[in-house]
């Protein structure tokens, strides 16, 4: 019977510790992420800056910016400049569900930097635009 | 037998030839009616497909287009439309082999020519052709490729135009 106790606790935890391991990210810990990186790879990086965060979202180049579809106020829904297809508040205060997978996010930073400014955002750059939005909604 | 038997039997005879007649036009009638259905199509589940193709547009069924447009379509993910919407290999071999499984007839056509376009396709301009240049242009449409704007449960991949609402 105690083996029994102990067997079902043993395959307790590890139901526990693999479900844990898989469980989505949260935005602060995705901003810590970004922030390893710039630490390792950007000599004299001090902190990510909303200020320059909200700037390079607003800033046209070319025919687009973020805002394009994502709208100028990243707590509201925004729309496909294209398709017209409502996108979601980028905001994670407007949308619990942004910025909590590492890997969509930078696979949404991957193809909309190249659309918008036709070159992979920076690790900075990346941190930035996070940094503002995390700063919205307070 | 009773005058009265005979004639509740006749009755009954009449009414029951009533209801098979009323079976049979039904049953003639059904083409119509499948030619209808024929638009509501029957869309596969697989959660990758529609995760990744719905992020910036509809999901476009798999039938709409054929085998060969989608692995052209999947092959110029970089540059899809004017827009980056690249995957990684193995969520792109994925979805690509989902299209394909359930693509649509092919056409014709020389092997060198994809239609890339859901919406140059010929049944796609006959089946539009009353639609006016100002319902396209309205704000709530804006673009051919905005099914969903007039195909109100477009999602479920029904086309039907019974549940068709154009925005006013």
């Amino acid at each position: 019977m105690r083996l029994l106790v102990l067997g079902c606790l043993i395959v307790t935890g590890w139901i526990l510790a693999g479900g844990a391991a898989a469980q989505a990210e949260s935005p602060a810990e995705i901003q810590r992420g970004l922030e390893t990186v710039a630490r390792q790879r950007v000599p004299g990086f001090v902190a990510f800056s909303p200020q320059r965060g909200e700037q390079l979202f607003k800033t046209r180049n070319g025919d687009w910016s973020c805002a394009s579809c994502h709208g100028p106020d990243p707590l509201q829904p925004g729309r496909h400049a294209r398709t017209g297809k409502a996108i979601a508040p980028l905001a994670p205060a407007a949308d619990p569900e942004r910025f909590t997978s590492a890997a969509k996010v930078e696979k949404w930073f991957a193809r909309n930097c190249n659309d918008v400014l036709g070159r992979p955002c920076t690790p900075v750059e990346k941190g930035d635009v996070l940094a503002w939005l995390l700063s919205l909604g307070h | 037998m009773s005058e009265r038997m005979r004639l509740l039997i006749s009755r009954r005879v009449i009414s029951r030839l009533a209801a098979w007649t009323v079976v049979v036009t039904l049953i003639s009638v059904q083409p119509a009616r499948s030619a209808a259905a024929a638009e509501r199509l029957v869309v596969p589940r697989n959660d990758t497909w529609r995760t990744e193709c719905s992020a910036c547009h509809l999901a476009y069924p798999p039938q709409l287009l054929p085998a060969r447009s989608w692995r052209a379509i999947m092959q110029g993910l970089g540059k899809h439309f004017g827009a980056d919407a690249s995957l990684d290999p193995a969520t792109a071999k994925e979805v690509q082999a989902f299209l394909e499984q359930h693509a649509g007839r092919d056409r014709g056509g020389p092997d060198t020519s994809a239609p890339m376009r859901i919406t140059d396709a010929g049944w796609f301009r006959r089946e539009h052709r009353e639609i006016p240049a100002a319902t396209w242009a309205h704000p709530d449409v804006r673009s051919r490729a905005n099914c969903a704007a007039c195909h109100r449960a477009a999602e479920r991949g029904d086309f039907d135009e019974h549940t068709v609402r154009i925005p006013r």
